[in-house]
């Protein structure tokens, strides 16, 4: 077992789930994994289907960075409602820096 | 007290079954019963991330084993079942499984989801040690663990695992060639434009590439394999061998039940079998093309497991609804990202769109002039906008489609052609009738 970091996700009727994450896992392999439900994640994490989609939180939209290359023409076509802090959860590693990281699932994924 | 539903697989579809009826508020037993010693893991990265030793057994795994007790998802893994037998009094549809152990399965209601296996190369020496097959796990760690020592690899099958694995075993600098039978790569599922150029990108990492080249056998020294021969004489040095020639969906338990298949348990848009109490779901069925409901199609990816699952569970709670899914598939092979959305069969014309020498380039598939599918490498917004366009029943004008430097989804049309339900696409069912299948 790896290093442990929170990640809390927020869905849309406000629930919240507050799951240990290991370190180098995704984001949305976490939420998976504990059946957190609103991330389909159809393929996987092979940044193919956009069923991942995630807003973060204000306030670590700045320590995840900005979507890359690939992840950013998902976001810009299959996703329901894109944000600023829009991400792609499957292309978010979780670090120790991200501890707390605080996430929210939209109502609907493609 | 109900005995609730069994689901007999325990993979991709078997789990989409069994966490779909939760999410729809089912809440009698549910027992998902495979016969693989690993809980349910994707096997997509078994080509791809696994061999390249980024991803690991609990990587792959779709849940955590906590998941299942808090679902109240009875898993049993390990266990194949033999043989189920209906019972003449209980509810329509309930009956009872039986597994090697010889445990008893009592359900009142039934979903197959029992996937589809290798199929083996029947030629002389196929049974030499060194010679693999890639569908499960197992299959993948054996695999892995050879490819460290191999020099000579050799990949039988030009399809999408076949590619994948030669990927993967170039990039640790193994020797590869790729023996395919027929004229070009991937022939099942990419069109011509696309095959040659991956022939071409292979050859250009290193891969030998030979088309048109049947297998006639292997040769071996002491057990293993040492060689494959060609039947126009020729001879390759191996060490390692990866048989990649397609699936063959199982249906031994769907026979016995006397459900009617057809290279696979035949379900309707609905994922009822021929017994409309059974439900079946994934890449053991044949359906109706899943946008056109027109004729009859298998489809072995993920996205298509995921959707008639999801559809099967659904129905077994009564509730029957009209969902059009879009197919989508990726292959990954090293840096080539292909993207696959909509199926081609029966297209009579195609745009490309950017350069294959780049390296990035589409190609659009149409039907009088309707949008079919795409085929997108390393351009994954091309992907994407046709995914959504055919999910909308929208067009992009194939006259403008050509133009890469426009953005296909400025050209998404909603108000032109509709290609969906009633309106067929093929109305000549031939096209569709051989069970198209688009992974390998
Ligand atoms: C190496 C590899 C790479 C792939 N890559 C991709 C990809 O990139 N993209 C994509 O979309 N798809 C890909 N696929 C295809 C995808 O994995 C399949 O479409 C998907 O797994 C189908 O799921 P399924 O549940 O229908 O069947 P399966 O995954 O085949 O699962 C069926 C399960 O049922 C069990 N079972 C069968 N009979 C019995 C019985 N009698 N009793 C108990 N258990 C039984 C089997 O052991 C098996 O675990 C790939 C497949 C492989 C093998
Ligand atoms: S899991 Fe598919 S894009 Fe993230």
């Amino acid at each position: 077992m790896g290093t442990l970091s929170k990640v809390i996700y927020i869905d849309s009727a406000g629930r919240e789930y507050a799951v240990d994450a290991t370190v180098g896992d995704t984001v949305m392999a976490t939420a998976v994994k504990h059946g957190v439900p609103g991330i389909v994640a159809e393929c996987g994490g092979n940044c193919s289907c956009a069923t991942c989609h995630v807003w973060v939180s204000a306030e670590f939209a700045p320590v995840v960075g900005p979507p890359n290359d690939m992840e950013e023409d998902l976001l810009d076509m299959g996703v329901s409602e894109r944000r600023s802090t829009s991400r792609l959860s499957c292309q978010i590693r979780v670090t120790e820096a991200l501890d707390g990281l605080t996430v929210e699932i939209p109502p609907e994924q493609p | 007290m109900s005995k609730g539903t069994l689901i007999v697989g325990g993979s991709q579809a078997g789990l989409q079954v069994a966490v779909s009826l939760r999410q729809l508020g089912d809440t009698s037993p549910i027992v998902l019963v495979g016969e693989e010693e690993h809980p349910p893991y994707q096997r997509p990265p078994l080509s791809k991330e696994f061999l390249a030793g980024e991803a690991e057994l609990d990587s792959l795994a779709f849940r955590t084993p906590d998941f299942y007790a808090e679902s109240g998802i009875d898993l049993v893994c390990g266990e194949r079942v033999c043989e189920v037998s209906r019972s003449p009094s209980g509810p329509p549809g309930s009956g009872v499984a039986t597994t090697t152990s010889g445990r008893e399965l009592p359900f009142d209601r039934l979903a197959l989801t029992v996937g589809a296996g290798a199929r083996r190369l029947p030629v002389p020496g196929a049974d030499l040690g060194g010679i693999c097959y890639l569908r499960a796990y197992n299959d993948a760690a054996d695999l892995r663990t050879r490819l460290a020592t191999a020099t000579n690899v050799v990949v039988v099958g030009g399809g999408f695992i076949g590619l994948e694995v030669a990927s993967a075993a170039r990039a640790l600098g193994r020797s590869v060639t790729v023996v395919e039978a027929a004229e070009r790569l991937m022939a099942r599922s990419v069109g011509p434009v696309v095959s040659e150029f991956y022939r071409q990108a292979h050859a250009r990492r290193g891969v030998d590439v030979r088309l048109s080249s049947a297998v006639s056998g292997f040769r071996g020294e002491r057990g293993r394999v040492t060689g494959v021969e060609l039947s126009d004489g020729t001879s390759l040095p191996a060490d390692l061998v990866l048989i990649g020639v397609g699936v063959l969906p199982r249906t031994e338990l769907p026979e016995q039940l006397g459900l009617v298949c057809d290279q696979g348990i035949v379900v309707d848009a609905h994922a009822r079998t021929s017994d409309p109490s059974i439900v079946a779901a994934g890449d053991c069925t044949v359906q109706p093309h899943p946008i056109t409901g027109e004729g009859r199609v298998r489809i072995e990816s993920v996205q298509n497991a995921v959707a008639q699952a999801k559809v099967a569970a659904a129905t077994l709670l009564g509730r029957l609804g009209n969902v059009i899914s879009v197919p989508w598939f990726w292959s990954y092979q090293g840096d080539l990202r292909l993207q696959i959305a909509g199926l081609a069969t029966g297209h009579d014309s195609q745009v490309v769109r950017g350069d294959p020498d780049d390296e990035q380039f589409s190609v659009l598939y149409y039907r009088d002039d309707r949008l079919l599918a795409i085929d997108a490498v390393n351009r994954p917004a091309d992907y994407m906008a046709v995914r959504k366009a055919l999910g909308q029943r929208a067009t992009i004008p194939p006259d403008l489609a050509g133009d890469p430097a426009l953005p296909l989804k400025s050209l998404v049309n909603a108000a032109g052609t509709v290609n969906g339900i009633g309106e067929p696409l093929v109305r000549d069912k031939r096209f569709w009738s051989n069970g198209h299948t688009i992974a390998t």
